[in-house]
């Protein structure tokens, strides 16, 4: 099984740790990651801003970059949406089919639904809070996968976030087009995390928690912001023999 | 229920030709001003007392909704039926309008073609003219806001009373609606009791209570019932088969209006059209539940053609001659149609769920839009029927979160159409320096995207700035667009150790991960 990592180029530039931690931790779990350092961007950017040519040549060069692999694992949900849900439209259904959308997967897909993954050991003793990413939702109905993983660690407190499901208020270009109204559904969105008591904020999306970590940091507020990846990274560094029920399959 | 599609195929498949009565539009949003979506919203969203109207509205109506649809089992097979049938019809819709027309004709109805909002309000008010009214009851309508037809009447010394209640606040008060289906509800009790006294009720006599404002209104209301001679009606559905017209309300004042006056006119969008009265099932279950949050309406009035005259006992010629006619309204749809994205915005039948979802219409209430049609299907339906570009900005009003896809029950992919109309918009931007400057930067970071050698350059740049200038941005950054809007609530991210791509090559992962 050939397995390849798409960090996405919020990740790759600003939020290298949520990648490394995503390589390591599928690292531990037995298989080789690979990161193609052709990839560059897979267009969403332009195709949500309306530069729909500029896409599609993106968009093409990103799923040749991927051709060699079984699987390419993503770690933001926008991204892999992108690819996934709007890659037919853009290319068309044929060629996106034929270029290999279906073999994009994010993260807690790839460990729940192809490797089996039913227990972590690990521990990560904190208060953790998930915000439910547009695109994990409504994108790639990623359902409540992530949180299930994290719930396989001992120790985590998992609070729930009033109202989860509503939009962060980032939206790409958005947050600085109407930045205003992109600024009230941030605040919003903030009050509930803090109402929640966490020490930790996390997500499967690394735009929408760069958003929420700079409307924290700017209210000099103590909460730790990071990827679901780093948790499950974290929970699992030290641990000794089996680190689940799946070991491998090269 | 039926799902085969025993149904006939239109003469002439696919889409109409725009050669018959399509070629000029004109909307009420063609006189759009030129401030932008942005600066209104900006304003808007500092009115917190309509944020708190419309946030609880609209979570009310979102709570009510979730219960009444989990409670149907095959909920996903009716949104994919009504979204079938929608599309069945809107390609074959030369071929049911003129089923509709026959039919309509046929049950002594009269059917007129407007291909513009100017030809619709012409012929409505020779309609009115000829009954000899001097006002009209208007059953709420959207398309008669579309084409401004409340103005065009009072100019031309016509009154119309609007008999919904929330359209008579908002007449009454001289506000443009917010909302498709309750346009007061940036409006609460206390701010419709101070309008209803500042109008037609006597100053302190009423209370803020719900019961007490409706009551005032039915009494203000059935005086005009029973005076009008001509009432204008809206159309939920056409009904291509029967020649029938079906209005959906909640207050019984579209039956009144239906059955009172002498003289229906109903002006509907050619849109509205579905083959059978068994395609109206569908709709009727999916209609309340995701507007309102019922699991039934009220008030449905199903309306063929021209009722029967009335006799007084006894006798043999009728005492009341009654008529009726329908406008066929064009303004832009034919148009629509031809666009294979954009035209799933016609299937809408505006239940105005999305708006109840819409995490940026919470925020900033349905006047940001100036649009008819608020929320997410105005920010698709608005840009197309109006053709114009100033217009084309409203596409950009979404976080393209999916909430309203999610919710639609016709499936409408709204934010499939949202980013088909930006790539539209962005044509336009060769118009204006800024609109350029845009299109200039992304055509750069396209090409830098494009190419990994100037991609590993600029990744590094990215973590560069950030380490050096990042600090000095998060003071300054406020005063330059275009990071002021990120800057003025939240700071620029820190600067990484180095990028992934970097760290991958020299194989430094670990030195990444987080202690």
């Amino acid at each position: 099984m050939k397995v390849a990592i798409f960090p996405s180029c919020i990740v790759d530039t600003v939020f290298p740790e949520a990648g490394a931690a995503a390589i390591r931790l599928l690292e531990r779990l037995g298989l080789d990651i690979d990161f193609p350092l052709e990839q560059t961007c897979c267009g969403q950017m332009h195709l949500n801003t309306g530069y729909e040519t500029r896409a599609k040549k993106l968009a093409a060069r990103h799923l040749t970059n991927f051709t060699p692999y079984d699987w390419v694992v993503g770690i933001s949900t926008s991204c892999t949406t992108a690819v996934r849900e709007f890659y037919p439209q853009l290319l068309g259904p044929t060629r996106a089919a034929v270029g290999g959308t279906g073999k994009f997967i994010e993260l807690s897909e790839f460990l729940l639904d192809v490797l089996g993954v039913t227990e972590l050991q690990g521990t990560f003793a904190k208060k953790v809070t998930f915000h439910t990413s547009c695109h994990s939702l409504r994108g790639i109905h990623l359902g409540d996968r992530p949180q299930r993983l994290l719930g396989m660690l001992s120790g985590i407190q998992l609070v729930p976030l009033p109202k989860s499901d509503s939009c962060c208020g980032f939206g790409g270009t958005f947050s600085i087009k109407n930045s205003a109204i992109s600024t009230v559904m941030m605040e919003e969105k903030l009050a509930n995390v803090y109402w929640t008591g966490a020490e930790v904020l996390t997500a499967a999306d690394s735009s929408c928690l760069m958003n929420l970590s700079g409307g924290i940091q700017a209210a000099k507020k103590p909460l730790t912001v990071m990827h679901y990846a780093e948790i499950l990274e974290i929970a699992t560094r030290q641990t000794q023999g089996k680190l689940s029920n799946f070991s491998g399959a090269k | 229920m039926s799902t085969d599609s025993g149904r006939p195929e239109g003469p002439n498949e696919g889409i109409p030709r725009a050669n018959t009565w399509l070629l000029r539009t004109e909307h009420r949003d063609q006189q759009r001003s030129p401030v932008s979506f942005k600066s209104r919203s900006t304003r808007e969203i500092r009115n917190l007392q309509m944020r708190k109207n419309i946030s609880h509205a609209t979570s009310t109506i979102r709570e009510k909704r979730k219960k009444v649809v989990s409670e149907v089992e095959n909920w996903e097979e009716l949104r994919t039926r009504a979204a079938q049938i929608k599309q069945h019809t809107l390609s074959n819709l030369d071929f049911y309008l003129e089923e509709y027309e026959r039919n309509v004709t046929e049950a002594g109805g009269q059917v007129h073609w407007a291909r513009d909002a100017t030809e619709a309000r012409q012929i409505a008010l020779e309609l009115v003219r000829e009954s000899g009214a001097q006002s009209v009851i208007k059953v709420k309508s959207m398309v008669t806001e579309e084409i401004g037809l409340n103005d065009f009447l009072v100019e031309n010394g016509i009154e119309p009373t609007e008999t919904d209640l929330a359209e008579l606040i908002c007449q009454l008060a001289g506000d443009e609606s917010s909302h498709i289906l309750v346009p007061a509800i940036h409006r609460n009790r206390v701010e419709i009791r101070d309008i209803f006294e500042a109008t037609f009720a006597k100053k302190g006599t009423l209370e803020a209570e719900p019961s007490k404002i409706a009551e005032a209104a039915r009494q203000h209301l059935r005086e005009k019932f029973l005076e009008s001679k001509v009432a204008i009606t809206g159309g939920n559905f056409l009904v291509a088969e029967t020649g029938s017209v079906a209005i959906v309300e909640s207050e019984g004042n579209g039956r009144m209006c239906l059955t009172l006056p002498n003289n229906v006119i109903s002006i509907v969008g050619i849109e509205k059209l579905i083959p059978t009265m068994e395609d109206l099932e569908v709709f009727l279950t999916l209609l309340p539940r995701s507007s309102t949050g019922e699991r039934m309406n009220p008030y449905t009035t199903i309306w063929t053609g021209r009722p029967p005259a009335q006799l007084e006992l006894g006798k043999e010629t009728p005492f009341n001659e009654k008529s009726y006619h329908i406008i066929l309204l064009d303004n832009g749809r034919t148009r629509v149609l031809s666009d294979e994205i954009g035209k799933q915005a016609l299937s809408c039948i505006r239940c105005s769920a999305c708006l109840n979802v819409c995490p940026v219409y919470e925020r900033v209430g349905g006047h940001s839009y100036e649009s008819v049609y608020p929320g997410p299907i105005g920010a698709i339906l608005t840009p197309q029927l109006v053709g114009d570009p100033l217009a084309g900005e409203l596409a950009f009003a979404s976080t393209l979160c999916g909430a309203c896809y999610e919710v639609c029950p016709v499936k409408i992919n709204i934010p499939e159409i949202l980013i088909h109309l930006r790539s539209i918009h962005s044509d336009h931007k060769r118009d204006t320096v800024l609109g350029n400057i845009e299109r200039g930067s992304f055509g750069v970071v396209g090409i830098v995207m494009g190419n990994t050698n100037l991609f590993n350059i600029a990744t590094a740049s990215v973590s560069r700035i950030l380490k050096y200038g990042g600090p000095v941005l998060n003071r300054v950054g406020k005063y330059l667009p275009p990071i002021n809007g990120w800057i003025e609530s939240r700071t620029l991210p820190a600067a990484p150790k180095e990028t992934l791509r970097d760290a991958y090559r020299k194989g430094t992962l670990d030195a990444l991960l987080k202690k």
